[in-house]
């Protein structure tokens, strides 16, 4: 049923051949109770001819017997589904709406406001694109509305319509319509960008719903059924990475082996270059399969199968992804849960858990914080109740290939299920290896609020030392000579008058570190701690020398903009593995050969040599005393020694 | 306007979505079944199903529970679609309503729903111990359906209780079950009657010629066209069966499902008039009409 659709005149074939060219459009909606939102959703179904006549009979008899609305029909009661919501009045779930336009096909989520149902706002803000925010013109922002803002936003949901209600109830008052705007903008602009539309309606009576109206004259954008038909949708899921979880592996015989998966993110075609995760094993596309013929090109999120040039071994919980940019992969991971269940997370707690379509047991090692959705601080928590959101590190048995939530949705985000009673206990958005989250933290609310301001100034410090503060990172391989120069460029510092200190990856272990080990992210947790302590000691005007292996150019760089940009110096020790594995000052390497231990950068896991270097020191080719004098005069040239 | 490489239309979507949960059953479950009602959401699912697994087979069986009261014509279709594609079909009635001349114009459709479809798909699932039963439900169909589940959670009983349903994220489906319990999965939970349609056409999909109008013998009853399908059907004194154009939008059992007068015997014209049409397609199904919220309670008992 379809009002533009005039069978006299317009040719079925045509109308078809338009339908089935109809652009998909899910959205949330969301808001306190009484907000609006049943009604509104009425209104569209209503004014899109999305309703049939023995449906709105049904509510007209309705009406009479649980009706709000006295005397007219209660658009409401057309969403509201079970009898039991019914008769108490409320919406307890999340409930899918469909209608259509001309241009698109709408999924709605409806979704409760009840303080306590944060859990299906999560659900139903999981698959959509775009929110509508209902707020009561007689209320303003309440704290469920900043709420609502909140959890669209940690969802990811790119935009979001801020739909101004009951504008009839307060005679369409302009200065109300506007503050109600302003505060929700002062609001939303602590968190991440994103397009947000402000549009006053009534829904009961249907001005700016479908239909223009003249009762707001300062108001002159689009309707909210415009505005839904013409927003700009889809596409961001292809501009991304390719990236496909394999669900189902099709082999009907020995001639065709196909991966059968949703593309989560990008396109792929015929020829490119892709690896198999979390094995590594690289191959190319040769088809892309499916009932209706090869493609020359796929993009998220159709469904196809995949057959590669070579015998790739790949199973079901295997992602498929571009050659030129992989996704991380770890078993340690920091990520935003909403918790769902009555009964509170504490750590220590083990699931399974579900990415993509790995399914892998797990264990919550810590909670990191709790969101206060009120005021968006992070505060400490020692457990996460119901509806509460809260970072956590989570470790998995199988490690996990993904990518940051904010990024890639559909690679960016988990469920723990229940190991006994499977019951979905919390949904996840990754926000990142656990180790690289932590260099970025927020500080728990509070932190700020202790210390004093010192009595002491920078330039007294300096004038006092003849020096400003610098850490210096002396980073290579085991063996590339860092220690030593460390120990020597100390020595040389205190013989010139300055005052410095010395950190060693191998001495902050004994204490500050002596709960880490030798893993990835033990390592990125050992250079965080330091660097940490290299702020404070260059705070109070001293220079640290600072002698890491440091593998890995991310953890430098958050290195460098833990300490400061302008006083962090990146020294590369470059003797070659061949050079540090033949001198082998601490007999490290043959320890190695002979135990088969794990851990070695270079090689067990790589050591990722600096870019661009402020230093770089052939350690195998000069000896320490001229490194040292190769530093002391960057540190001149600089301006950090007088 | 983003430049897409693969702009999907919203059947592309839904079918993506679709097909990604069928795949979804055959990796999660050990023993799926696919039900099989014969009906054009039926054949849309079992189109998507080979979908999923091309150029491979479906792996999985297809489950007819036949009531013994469906159009005679629905059964041919059913007995040529699954020779044609060589499905693995499972037919099941239950024993019990046969022996006992289970009949909907003298128990009542209540109870023959009861014993006939509930109590006979129950029976079929328990006998195949079948974990997971892919059904064609259509969010759009009902309003106690709105909420369903793609994978809806039933206990050891079979049953629905709205309770323990598991909230739905992303399509991280959580197909975890104990002992016993089982899963109704849906993968055509988003389409509508509409895209149903749309899709047919597009994918030149067969479907049982009762869709279709044509010349049909027909009774009317409460104000619903009947089509008298075999002499099983008790006719009133002085009541004869009237030659009348139809055309059915739902099928199931024949003295349960509603005709409407159309001259539409083509898919394009059958389209056409849902276009224009004012009443839903439930309408025509006795069964929700018993009361209010009658799905609900019924799918409480175990109706699909």
């Amino acid at each position: 049923m379809d009002p533009r659709f005039d069978a006299n005149s317009d040719n079925i074939e045509e109308y078809l051949a338009r339908h089935e060219r109809k652009q998909l459009l899910r959205f949330l909606t969301c808001g306190s109770v009484d907000d609006g939102k049943s009604t509104l959703i009425g209104r569209l179904l209503h004014d899109t001819k999305g309703i049939y006549e023995d449906q709105l009979a049904a509510v007209e008899g309705a009406s009479k017997k649980y009706g709000t609305q006295s005397g007219q029909a209660d658009l409401a009661l057309l969403v509201d589904g079970l009898r039991s919501e019914r008769e108490q009045g409320i919406t307890i779930d999340v409930a899918y709406r469909y209608f259509s336009t001309e241009h698109r096909k709408f999924i709605v989520a409806d979704t409760p406001g009840h303080e306590q149902y944060t859990r299906n706002m999560a659900t139903g803000a999981s698959t959509c694109d775009l929110a509508v925010l209902l707020v009561d013109a007689r209320h303003g922002v309440s704290v469920q509305t900043r709420r609502h803002c909140v959890i669209t936003s940690l969802l990811g949901i790119p935009k979001i319509i801020i739909a101004v209600n009951k504008m009839d109830i307060v005679d369409w008052d302009q200065s109300v319509y506007d503050s109600i705007c302003e505060d929700f903008k002062a609001f939303s602009s602590k968190l991440p960008d994103r397009e947000q539309h402000f549009i006053p309606m009534s829904a009961l009576e249907g001005d700016y719903v479908a239909e223009a109206s003249e009762k707001a004259p300062y108001y002159t954008g689009p309707t909210l059924l415009e505005l839904l038909e013409t927003i700009e949708i889809g596409g961001q899921e292809q501009e991304t990475p390719f990236r496909m979880p394999v669900n189902h592996v099709i082999r009907p015989d020995l001639d065709f082996r196909g991966f059968g998966g949703r593309i989560e993110s990008g396109v792929v075609r015929p020829g490119d270059r892709v690896t198999v995760l979390p094995a590594g094993t690289e191959s190319r596309v040769e088809r892309i399969s499916t009932f209706d013929g090869d493609l020359d090109v796929a993009g998220a999120p159709r469904s196809v199968a995949i057959v590669l040039e070579d015998e790739v071994d790949a199973s079901r919980g295997d992602m498929i992804v571009a050659s030129a940019e992989v996704p991380a992969t770890s078993d340690r991971i920091a990520a935003d849960l909403v918790w769902m269940h009555e009964e509170e997370l504490q750590p220590g707690r083990e699931f399974i858990l579900r990415h993509g379509t790995r399914i892998t047991p797990c264990r919550i090692r810590r909670i990191i914080h709790r969101l206060d959705v009120d005021t968006l601080e992070s505060v400490e928590a020692n457990s996460l109740a119901l509806n509460e959101i809260g970072r956590v590190e989570i470790e998995t048995d199988s490690p996990l290939v993904f990518d940051p939530y904010e990024a890639v949705r559909g690679t960016g985000s988990l469920i723990l299920v229940d190991r006994i009673g499977n019951w979905t206990m919390a949904a996840g958005m990754i926000r990142g290896k656990a180790t690289e989250a932590r260099w970025t933290a927020t500080p728990i609310s509070g932190a700020d609020r202790i210390g004093e301001e010192g009595l002491v100034s920078a330039d007294e410090r300096a004038a006092r030392f003849g020096q400003k503060p610098a850490t210096i990172l002396l980073t290579g391989l085991a063996g590339s000579g860092k220690t030593r120069i460390a120990a020597m460029l100390e020595r040389a510092l205190f013989d010139l008058g300055r005052v410095a200190i010395r950190f060693d990856g191998t001495t902050m272990r004994k204490g500050l570190n002596r709960d880490l080990g030798f893993s990835a992210s033990d390592r990125s947790e050992n250079l965080r701690r330091s660097m940490e302590a290299a702020k404070l000691i260059n705070d109070e005007g001293i220079i640290c020398v600072a002698a890491f292996v440091a593998p890995q150019a991310g953890n430098r760089e958050q290195a460098k903009a833990l300490v400061g940009t302008d006083r962090f110096l990146v020294v590369h020790c470059s003797a070659p593995l061949e050079h540090c594995r033949a001198k082998d000052p601490t007999g490290l390497y043959a320890h190695a050969a002979e135990r088969d231990l794990d851990g070695i950068p270079g090689i067990s896991f790589d050591y990722e040599v600096p870019e661009r270097p402020d230093l770089e020191l052939p350690t195998h080719q000069i000896d320490p005393e001229e490194a040292v004098n190769r530093i002391l005069a960057l540190l001149s040239e600089r301006g950090f020694l007088r | 306007m983003t430049s897409l490489q693969d702009p999907l239309s919203h059947l592309q979507s839904l079918e993506a979505e679709s097909i990604d949960i069928i795949r979804e059953v055959a990796s999660s479950f050990q023993r799926p079944v696919m039900m099989y009602s014969i009906g054009k959401d039926s054949s849309m699912m079992l189109h998507l199903a080979r979908k999923a697994f091309a150029p491979g087979p479906i792996p999985f069986p297809m489950l007819h529970v036949d009531t013994t009261w469906k159009f005679r014509e629905m059964i041919a279709f059913r007995d040529k679609v699954a020779s044609d594609l060589g499905l693995d079909l499972i037919v099941h009635s239950n024993p019990e309503g046969i022996a006992e001349g289970m009949s909907p114009f003298v128990h009542g459709s209540r109870v023959y729903t009861d014993v006939m479809k509930t109590q006979a798909l129950k029976q079929a699932l328990s006998a195949g111990r079948f974990d997971c039963a892919i059904g064609g439900a259509r969010r759009d169909e009902e309003k106690s359906r709105a909420k369903e589940r793609v994978f809806s959670f039933r206990d050891r009983n079979h049953r629905w209780d709205p309770k323990t349903q598991r909230p739905e994220l992303w399509n991280l489906w959580n197909t975890r079950i104990g002992p016993g319990e089982s899963v109704r999965a849906f993968p055509l939970s988003n389409w509508t009657e509409l895209d149903v349609w749309t899709y047919i056409h597009l994918e030149k999909i067969d479907v049982v010629p009762l869709y279709l109008a044509a010349e049909r013998p027909i009774v009317e009853r409460d104000g619903a066209l009947i089509m008298v399908d075999d002499d099983r059907i008790p006719l009133e004194p002085g009541e004869t069966p009237q030659m009348r154009s139809v055309r059915f939008r739902t099928l199931g059992c024949y003295p349960l499902t509603g005709a409407v007068e159309s001259e539409a015997s083509t898919l394009s014209e059958v389209i056409t008039e849902m276009l224009v049409a004012r009443t839903s397609e439930r309408q025509g199904r006795v069964i929700d009409h018993d009361g209010d919220g009658s799905m609900e309670d019924k799918k409480k008992e175990g109706y699909f």
